[in-house]
């Protein structure tokens, strides 16, 4: 052991206080700790990439055959033999625009419902502020997103359609999808650590979600006074936020928009309330 | 006395019994609820009879353990401490506590400084990436920054004596490397205060002392260290201090050659040890007065068996100067047969001194059979006068110890081990007479 470690080993670590109380029951969410252990939330993510496409062919493009089979399913059944009406856009930009955000959310649901299951070892041997996990598991399909973003661009280039100055908002949307997805996956990640159940049960939420959003279908089929209900569904404003940003067709989603934000906010707040409670035992049932 | 860094206050973690064992299903809650109706009807309003819930939520029916209770601690900065007791005496759940992994049920902690805690060897591994890839994965999961490990990834690499698979994923290494990576990456943490459950219990011996090494270094360097291990001549050779726990709570806390030996002395099998702190309590007269004996294994309180023979340590307290003191066993196995008696004469020349004496016997190997035997002790003067005699002051098991694959125990009431030799010759040995 050099000095020099030493003498850095003294100034890095300013005295820190931990109090160990048994868990209170009300929320005591500390930012300030996220915050410190950000780049662990980095290192969750960056294992999270590295470890998904290990010892596949093809990698990364993976990222983009998901949604871009998809899209071609849909386009010919939901499209070509259904006749389901795409706001005027060609089938293909019409649904990839809404699978974008949809493969995230899905993928993004399932990876956190299972975090604290996958990661157990973790969680049982070493402490860190668990809500990491989820967090992680939530960013790490942004790099997707990325990709077939890519994809995106490359298909409103083929079809000459130029996107409004809605793209700016773009990342408004985006950040939704994120904690959306966040909002849920804290209560099924918590919930899952408990009951296992809940992993059976997530691949229907998915499934009827899926078609309870305006995927394969333009949220103008809900007649116009139901549309804010349908707004409770915030990934119906997601999609929605997506598919107008994108392509600049449709009205803005407005006040679907207003009710899907607040409900998202309120998700994220009983997610981490819940969370917060099981955090302190997590370790004795998982 | 340097602060105080660790402070634990009544402690205790409650576990539902079988919660680690199997987690619960939706069902199990379902049946839980849709019986409770009945249950409520089923039950006598006036009796007591477990299925009405207590405070907590829970079924009073259902059973608890206390993996610990009432446990309270204090660590001063630079202090080395060994966590001992038996498997199950919640050494394990204080850790977890103590390092945030759980919350207590009951009472507080407070500690002042960074906590590292290394609770298995590979912690955050993950078999698919590589060797420098898990090194930045482990590190920053036990709380390392990532200039901290970029700054420390030669040495730990050096250490773990790996540098040529360092670009290969994990899943591809032996054992021995996993492990020799692992624990290099846990010892280039530094923490202020170090918890570390029984790391050492794994790898061949030259990697046990490789790591003993590391942490003789780190606890030099003046951090705090929680140190809980089976390996008593570890915590000897690590710790200044000792923790006993038992049945989830301290027992003992002290120097640790007091703790470990009173330990090893409570947890052998076969060895006695009866201490009388209160001298009022003690056996004795205004001659004599006994303060403890110890009957084990000389080897250092392993087990005694008829291959270890028996240590016999008698203290005592004498009152009369001048005289000739002599201090006798008596050794009786179960029957009531006195096997031997022996003694030793203390004083031969009238020179005895008021004060403790200690007393140490050692009955050889191969000479008790295996069984149960009790002592009498005898202190006396001149070798023949009696000054005190305890009748029955200690019993001690001798095991048996297996004659090749014959694990029964021999008759006898002694079990020498005699020199045999034998020679051979087809003819007949003995002289013919004609």
């Amino acid at each position: 052991m050099s000095l020099a470690t030493d003498v850095t080993w003294q100034s890095e670590d300013l005295p820190i206080e931990t109090s160990i109380t048994p868990p209170s029951g009300w929320l005591d969410l500390n930012l300030r700790e996220l915050w410190d252990y950000r780049e662990l939330l980095y290192f969750f993510v960056w294992r999270d990439l590295k470890v998904r496409y290990k010892q596949t062919a093809i990698g990364a493009l993976w990222a983009i055959i998901q949604p871009f089979l998809t899209m071609l399913v849909f386009s010919l059944f939901f499209g070509r033999l259904a006749h389901i009406p795409s706001n005027g856009l060609p089938h293909s930009v019409f649904y990839y625009s809404a699978l974008l955000p949809w493969i995230y959310f899905s993928g993004a649901l399932q990876h956190a419902t299972n975090t604290m299951v996958e990661n157990q070892k973790v969680i049982t041997k070493v402490y860190f502020p668990r809500l990491l996990l989820p967090m992680a598991s939530v960013t790490s399909g942004l790099v997707d997103v990325g990709f077939g973003f890519i994809v995106f661009l490359g298909m409103l280039v083929y079809y000459g359609i130029a996107p409004g100055r809605a793209i700016l908002l773009l990342p408004f949307f985006l950040l939704l999808a994120v904690l959306t997805a966040l909002g849920v996956g804290l209560w099924l990640s918590a919930l899952n650590a408990i009951y296992r159940d809940v992993r059976y049960v997530v691949p229907f939420l998915i499934q009827f979600w899926m078609f309870a959003s305006p995927v394969a279908y333009p949220s103008s089929l809900v007649p116009e006074r139901w549309r804010w209900l349908y707004g409770l569904n915030p990934m119906a404003g997601v999609i929605e936020g997506f598919r107008w940003s994108l392509t600049g067709t449709g009205a803005p989603p407005n006040a679907m928009l207003a009710v899907s934000t607040a409900m998202v906010l309120l998700l994220l707040a009983g997610g981490v309330i819940y969370f917060q409670k099981m955090e302190g035992t997590i370790a004795d049932v998982v | 006395m340097s602060e105080i860094v660790i402070r634990a206050e009544n402690l205790g973690k409650r576990y539902r019994i079988g919660e680690r064992e199997r987690y619960l299903a939706l069902r199990d809650l379902l049946a839980r609820s849709a019986s409770a109706p009945l249950r409520m009807l089923a039950r006598k309003p006036s009796s007591s009879n477990g299925n009405h819930r207590n405070g907590n939520g829970l079924h009073a029916g259902q059973s608890h353990i206390w993996a610990l209770k009432e446990t309270s601690l204090e660590v001063r900065r630079g202090e080395v401490v060994g966590l001992i007791g038996r498997n199950g005496a919640g050494k394990s759940t204080l850790l977890k506590i103590l390092s945030r992994i759980t919350k207590p049920t009951t009472g507080w902690a407070k500690i002042h400084g960074r906590v590292g805690s290394l609770l298995e060897v590979g912690t955050g591994f993950h078999s698919e990436l590589t060797g420098s890839e898990n090194i930045y994965l482990s590190g920053a999961i036990l709380g390392m920054s990532k200039s901290e490990i970029a700054r420390k990834f030669d040495e730990i690499v050096a250490f773990a004596e790996i540098d040529k698979f360092i670009d290969t994923p994990v899943k591809h290494y032996s054992s021995g490397m996993y492990l020799k990576l692992a624990f290099s990456v846990a010892a280039h943490l530094e923490p202020e205060i170090l918890l570390v459950d029984e790391v050492l219990a794994v790898g061949d011996a030259s990697f046990q002392k490789k790591c003993l090494g590391k942490m003789g270094q780190v606890s030099r360097e003046g951090r705090t260290i929680l140190f809980v291990s089976h390996n008593m001549a570890a915590i000897k050779a690590l710790c200044s201090r000792a923790v006993w726990m038992k049945e989830g709570t301290v027992t003992a806390d002290g120097t640790v050659a007091d703790v470990v030996d009173n330990y090893l002395l409570g947890t052998a099998r076969g060895a006695c040890a009866r201490e009388w702190r209160d001298p009022t309590a003690a056996p004795g007269n205004e001659s004599v007065r006994i303060s403890y004996i110890r009957i084990i294994s000389p080897e250092g309180g392993g087990q005694i068996t008829i291959d270890t023979g028996v240590q016999i340590e008698i203290g005592f307290e004498n009152f009369r100067e001048n005289i000739n003191l002599g201090c006798t066993v008596y050794v009786t196995n179960s029957e009531g047969i006195i096997i031997f008696e022996s003694g030793h004469r203390i004083t031969s020349n009238h020179d005895s001194r008021c004060g403790f004496y200690q007393v140490t016997g050692k009955i050889p190997g191969h000479l008790l059979n295996a069984g149960r035997y009790s002592v009498d002790v005898v202190f006396g003067k001149d070798q023949r006068w009696v000054l005190l005699r305890i009748d029955g002051v200690a019993t001690f098991e001798v095991e048996n110890a297996g004659r090749g694959s014959n694990m029964s125990v021999a008759p006898g009431v002694i079990r020498p081990l005699l020199s045999w030799r034998h020679s051979f010759s087809q003819e007949s040995l003995l002289v013919k007479q004609s």
